[in-house]
């Protein structure tokens, strides 16, 4: 059921660029400087700037109400920035209208034509580009095939899955070999299995053909498995942008620490290169004055035998357990009442006091975010 | 359907006059015409009770009157143009309604209901000395015209009902693959819009087909089919009436069994 894709039945990957001139790889496929939108008094976007490369899997994830979408929206030329330029291979992209943008959308719920069967839907950027009717088919026809759903040319959208459909509004943005791909959170209607399935069959077809995704999101943990980038956005600014290893590792503020995975955000002074957070120090590279540092559940261990000194260590309680299949989510109690929580392996029962232990680099210092934070993720 | 009334009856408890008073109800709405078609029969005319003697004579009178056949054919002629005039000025209309900001938008969306609402005699009335000002000859045209102008309305409140049920993101889809608006009004919204265009031009056609008040006013020499047979009642009944009645009868209903199953392809959880 995989998606697949062939290197000469989808995309051409190498196009020789319209201009002549080969524009070179350092340069991005899409450059978006200080984009900003409002709707009246409402400011959506503040001063965005990202760039996607060629080839790129990027992600922007945020919570509803982040701006995300509206981004996306703009990019596809479906809102006017209020303020910035998008360029594309280095030309103005932001003055086409959208049918004239090399740049094809997958749409939340598809949008896939009712009155059409499911060729006829696949096949309509073909049509509307009057395409000889003998090219239209073959295309439709490789197309349908990498999304396998040949079987399914002649019905009208209606009589198929959610699933399906999300299969052929893929192929029918595809089929017009973009330079650029947007998708709208187009997983989120579908169940959690077929979703993970699906996860992954977009990550690798995407690879296969080679065409940079631009993926929206709020889900942070299908931003992790899919993307090559992930640009985090808040409130209409973005938070950070860098690798989901290096988001997660190395979050740049409390928001982004807490939004993506769990997280102990511990708060103290730093002194002489030490850290002091109630009765835990460790060595950091900051500099006097207050610090704010995120340490990961999973980095703190249970301590087995010597102290070597590299290594925080401390007692605490264990107050409740949770239960997530492979590990357990730990809330422990340090003797100065500080709470932590602790990711150890399965184990029905556990309680009592522990010995624990993290390593001072785990002590990731992090900006602190202003306004509140949001509700852990699970 | 069965099953849901079933189970209604079980966890409803209803009265068993209530088929009675179903019974009532249709036999009052439709008593009239059935008499107007078994008359339509009857050998021995518009009198007497019961019917005896079947007969198809006045179907064979009905189908010799040139000046009957002359009224249906200017009716069908003035509700084909009526429906031509009120859909191409309704759907802008709609469009408009729909999709522009305009100042005077809310004005406007009532005074297009106006027409409607207006009882057919100021309609004819005002029309006709509209014409007479404008030294406008009174004829089949006149009439067109104020068909068609009464019944934009129809249009404009079909279509844009249509229009707000209509999935936008349909139309953006279209314009992200390449159709600019034009084409994209032609090949998305259009199509979209098909069971309200055909369900706003069924209702215009049988409200011109039957409407008097309007065509009273503005009449010239041609008659349309209402106009004539209230033209004859005047001098008595005739089966023959009768007969023409029924066979509009049977074409309305076939009309609306038409509608009906376009509709119940087209959107079928919307039918009982």
């Amino acid at each position: 059921m995989a998606l697949r894709a062939t290197r000469d039945n989808l995309a051409t990957v190498s196009e020789p660029a319209t201009t002549g001139a080969t524009p070179s790889s350092a340069s991005p496929l899409l450059d978006i400087r200080n984009v900003a939108k409002s709707f009246g008094k409402n400011v959506v976007l503040r001063n965005i700037s990202l760039q996607v490369a060629e080839g790129e899997f990027l992600t922007i994830l945020g919570e509803s109400g982040s701006g995300k979408t509206t981004l996306l929206r703009i990019i596809a030329g479906f809102e006017a920035a209020s303020s910035g330029e998008i360029l594309m291979g280095g030309e103005r992209l932001d003055r086409l209208p959208p049918y004239q943008r090399r740049v094809n959308t997958v749409f939340q719920h598809y949008a896939l034509f009712p009155h059409l069967t499911v060729a006829e839907n696949v096949g309509y950027g073909l049509r509307v580009a009057k395409l000889p009717p003998q090219e239209i088919a073959t295309r439709v026809e490789q197309a349908l095939d990498m999304v396998k759903m040949t079987a399914y040319s002649a019905v009208k959208p209606a009589k198929i899955s959610g699933g399906q459909q999300q299969r052929i509004a893929l192929a029918r943005a595809l089929v017009n070999r973009p330079r650029l791909l947007l998708l709208d959170e187009p997983l989120s209607a579908l169940d959690a299995n077929l979703r993970r399935q699906m996860q992954v069959e977009l990550k690798s077809l995407q690879r296969e053909v080679g065409i940079s995704f631009v993926f929206v999101t709020h889900d942070q943990e299908e931003a992790m498995v899919m993307s090559d980038r992930i640009a985090l956005l808040r409130m209409g600014e973005l938070e950070q942008v860098a690798s989901p290893r290096e988001i997660y590792n190395r979050p740049a503020s409390a928001y982004t620490a807490q939004f993506i995975g769990h997280t102990n955000l511990l708060s103290g002074e730093v002194k002489d290169g030490v850290a002091h957070c109630q009765s835990l120090s460790w060595r950091t590279g900051l500099r006097d004055g207050p610090g704010l540092f995120s340490l990961r559940p999973e980095n703190i261990r249970l301590a087995t035998g010597v102290s070597t000194g590299a290594a925080v260590r401390f007692r605490a309680k264990i107050l409740r357990q949770a239960f997530h299949g492979a590990t357990e989510l730990l809330q422990v109690e340090c003797a100065d009442g500080l709470l932590l929580s602790i990711r150890a392996a399965s184990r029905d029962n556990w309680s009592g006091d522990v010995d624990l232990e993290f390593s001072s680099a785990d002590a990731v210092p992090v900006r602190a975010s202003e306004i509140q934070q949001p509700q852990g993720k699970d | 359907m069965e099953l849901s009334m079933n189970q209604r009856e079980r966890t409803v408890p209803t009265s068993r006059w209530l088929p009675w008073h179903a019974i009532v109800v249709f036999a009052f709405l439709y008593l009239p015409i059935v008499t107007l078609i078994v008359y339509s029969f009857n050998g021995s005319g518009v009198g007497g009770f019961p019917p005896r003697d079947l007969t198809l004579n006045w179907y064979r009178q009905l189908f010799a009157d040139d000046a009957i056949w002359t009224s249906v054919l200017n009716s069908l002629l003035v509700a084909f143009a009526a429906m031509a005039i009120s859909l191409a000025f309704g759907i802008p209309a709609a469009l408009a309604l729909d999709r522009a900001n305009f100042p005077g938008k809310a004005l406007f969306r009532r005074l297009v209901l106006l027409p409607l609402i207006l009882p057919g005699i100021i309609t004819g009335l005002s029309l006709l000395m509209l014409f007479q000002a404008g030294n406008v000859k009174l004829s089949l045209l006149t009439i067109v015209l104020g068909h068609g102008t009464a019944l934009i309305s129809v249009a404009t409140t079909e279509v844009f009902a249509g229009l707000q049920k209509l999935d936008r993101t349909q139309e953006e889809a279209s314009l992200d693959l390449g159709a600019n608006y034009w084409q994209t009004f032609w090949r998305v919204t259009l199509p979209n819009l098909r069971l309200s265009i055909i369900g706003a031009a069924l209702l215009i056609f049988t409200l011109s087909m039957d409407e008097i008040a309007v065509s009273f006013f503005l009449i010239g020499r041609d008659n349309t089919l209402p106009l004539e047979i209230w033209g004859r009642l005047r001098r008595g009944i005739t089966p023959e009436i009768n007969a023409i009645s029924t066979i509009i009868f049977i074409f309305s209903l076939a009309a609306i069994v038409t509608w009906y199953r376009l509709r119940a392809k087209a959107e079928p959880e919307l039918i009982l």
